[in-house]
């Protein structure tokens, strides 16, 4: 057995370290969970060292910036040209100034006007693997990140919190296929989801075909993932395509453009309006509203008599002039409405009463002629004539029964 | 010039010539180059694609000429470099297990100090290493990714130029007793 052993040995190794690690794996797959002793102990002792190197980086930059290339400068022992590096030399070194001022400024300037509370990191290290998005940055626990917190910048959003360590966090870039985020088109309010590709651009999934995004478009979270904040900027869409079901939708995303190094890591968010789209700003023309008179259909304005222009402007809809039409008609024949019990004579509405005209205050004798003949058959004739009105008041005419 | 069976396949003196490494080179080598990995690319993005744990791993495998030892480095870096990435604990670790083991056998039987053969092993472990991967996120973690194989071929033959020089530079850490 022993020499079984012995002689299997390497083999028997091999299977032992591949079974433990399956057993690893299985566990963390099985139970959807991190073993972090392991992460811990790997990301404390590298992104320390990586820090260092971008410190050094950084510092060594601006040494070899401004010795090395202007002692090649006076080698060349040609003072113009030296005087010429040296101000280009300057320039440049003051442009990175600027430049690193402007993004700093940039970044202060988003994380007090945005209301959410933010904390300022820096990409430190990218992930293993060829086709990993995810980077590290130099903000972890300690700082008061946690798994899942979202990162953004200025410019747009960058991606969430995979994991946090004490001294650095681990970021999912918005590229990677794994990583998806709630998204709202700007002009036409259309809901999706952000999915990364794996390479520069990502794509929006379920929104319907027979829903309206536009190329050009620009689109902001939505805040349904519970991750990223409502209102921040994600990306413009480059190309629409009706697919089976959903479009095939491409979008360009704006937080990772031109590179990232400095980020920022919502702790508290707080939603946002979608900022509305921009129109036009030049002046509209609008025609002034109708006179009154032409907006009569018909009435008075048919027999050609003039309404008093003051008096009917009020008179803004139809049921408005039908109300008082029949306040009119009520008041030529001295009825008031709403007085009257059930069963009592109704006033008559073919009354056509003559605009201006002011009621009767009190019925007169009866007029030598009627002031309204009975229809003749085919309609229903009156009850009872109505009350006499002065004759220089009302005009009563008989209706015409349709021929 | 026909490189002969006599000079690709060892000879028994050579079998027992194994080489030997102090301790830090053993370990920081390795830091290094996963430190290489996570830092580098953020400057220049092409350098992403440079394997280097996979090449270091295969560097102290074939040296070495110990199949345990091969794999136990394997493990090593692979569950490092899993640690830095977005994969489960054990994808790389699995992969460069393996390679490690590989490595080492192949490392007892053929002449690994020739360029040459450096390349195409280079290349072949390169290809392997890929491979694994893909058939484990398959198999494993259910993940529905294209084994390029163009890519993956470019891809090993850049790494494997890479391997050679830096093998190259790497026979200068060796303990000489």
């Amino acid at each position: 057995m022993e020499t079984l052993l012995s002689r299997f040995r390497n083999i028997t190794v091999l299977l032992l370290v591949i079974f433990a690690q399956l057993i690893l794996l299985a566990y963390q797959v099985k139970n959807d969970k991190d073993v972090r002793l392991i992460r811990l102990a790997a990301v404390t002792t590298v992104t320390p060292l990586a820090r260092v190197i971008e410190s050094v980086r950084g510092g060594t930059f601006g040494f070899l910036q401004d010795y090395v290339v202007l002692r090649d400068r006076r080698v060349e022992n040609e003072r113009l040209r030296t005087e010429l590096g040296q101000l280009k030399l300057e320039n440049q070194y003051l442009k990175s100034e600027l430049s690193t001022a402007d993004r700093a400024r940039s970044l202060a300037a988003f994380e007090t006007r945005t209301p959410s509370k933010m904390i300022a990191a820096r990409v430190i290290a990218t992930a293993t693997g060829a086709s990993a998005s995810s980077v590290f940055v130099d903000r972890g626990s300690t700082s008061g990140v946690q798994k899942g917190m979202a990162v953004v910048t200025p410019d747009g959003i960058v991606g969430k919190v995979l994991a946090a360590y004490p001294t650095a966090s681990q970021v999912l870039l918005v590229t990677d296929p794994s990583f998806a985020a709630g998204v709202i088109s700007q002009k036409n309010h259309t809901r999706g989801v952000l999915k990364g590709l794996g390479h520069g651009t990502c794509h929006v999934d379920y929104v319907q075909n027979e829903e309206k995004v536009e190329t050009g478009e620009g689109l902001f979270t939505s805040g349904d993932d519970r991750v990223f904040p409502k209102g921040l900027p994600v990306g413009r869409v480059t190309s629409t395509r009706p697919g089976n079901t959903f479009q095939d939708i491409t979008v360009e995303p704006s937080g990772l453009a031109g590179g990232i190094e400095e980020v920022l890591i919502v702790l508290a968010a707080v939603h946002q309006q979608i900022p509305e789209l921009k129109t036009s700003t030049s002046p509209v023309y609008l025609a002034p509203s109708p006179p009154a008179a032409l907006a009569e259909p018909s009435g008075a304005t048919a027999t050609g008599a003039n309404p008093p222009v003051a008096a009917k402007a009020t008179l803004a809809t139809d049921a408005d002039r039908l109300r008082e039409h029949y306040k009119e008609v009520g008041d030529a024949q001295n009825h008031k409405f709403g007085e009257g019990l059930p069963g009592s004579k109704p006033p008559d509405f073919n009354l056509q009463v003559k605009p201006g005209s002011k009621p009767a205050v009190a019925p007169a004798a009866p007029a030598k002629t009627p002031a309204v003949k009975p229809q003749t058959s085919g309609t229903a004739p009156p009850a009872a004539p109505p009350p006499d009105p002065k004759p220089d008041d009302v005009t009563v005419q008989p209706v015409r029964p349709p021929q | 010039m026909r490189y002969s069976d006599d000079h690709v396949l060892s000879h028994s003196q050579r079998e027992t010539q194994i080489s030997r490494f102090r301790a830090w080179v053993l370990f920081l080598v390795p830091l290094a180059a996963i430190l290489f990995q996570v830092y580098v690319p953020l400057f220049f993005r092409f350098l992403a694609y440079l394997e280097l744990p996979l090449i270091v791993t295969i560097y102290f495998a074939l040296m070495r000429r110990s199949p345990i030892g091969g794999l136990l480095v394997g493990a090593f870096v692979g569950l490092a470099q899993d640690s830095l990435s977005k994969n489960p604990l054990g994808m790389f670790g699995i992969t460069k297990t393996i390679i490690g083991y590989v490595a080492a056998s192949v490392g007892l039987r053929l002449d690994v100090d020739h360029p040459f053969i450096r390349l195409i092993l280079g290349f072949l472990f390169f290809v392997f290493h890929q491979f694994i991967f893909w058939a484990l996120s398959r198999g494993l973690l259910d993940q529905q990714v294209n084994f390029e194989t163009q890519r993956t071929l470019v891809l090993g033959l850049l790494n494997a130029i890479v391997a050679v020089s830096l093998f190259h530079f790497l026979d200068k850490l060796k303990h000489r007793a």
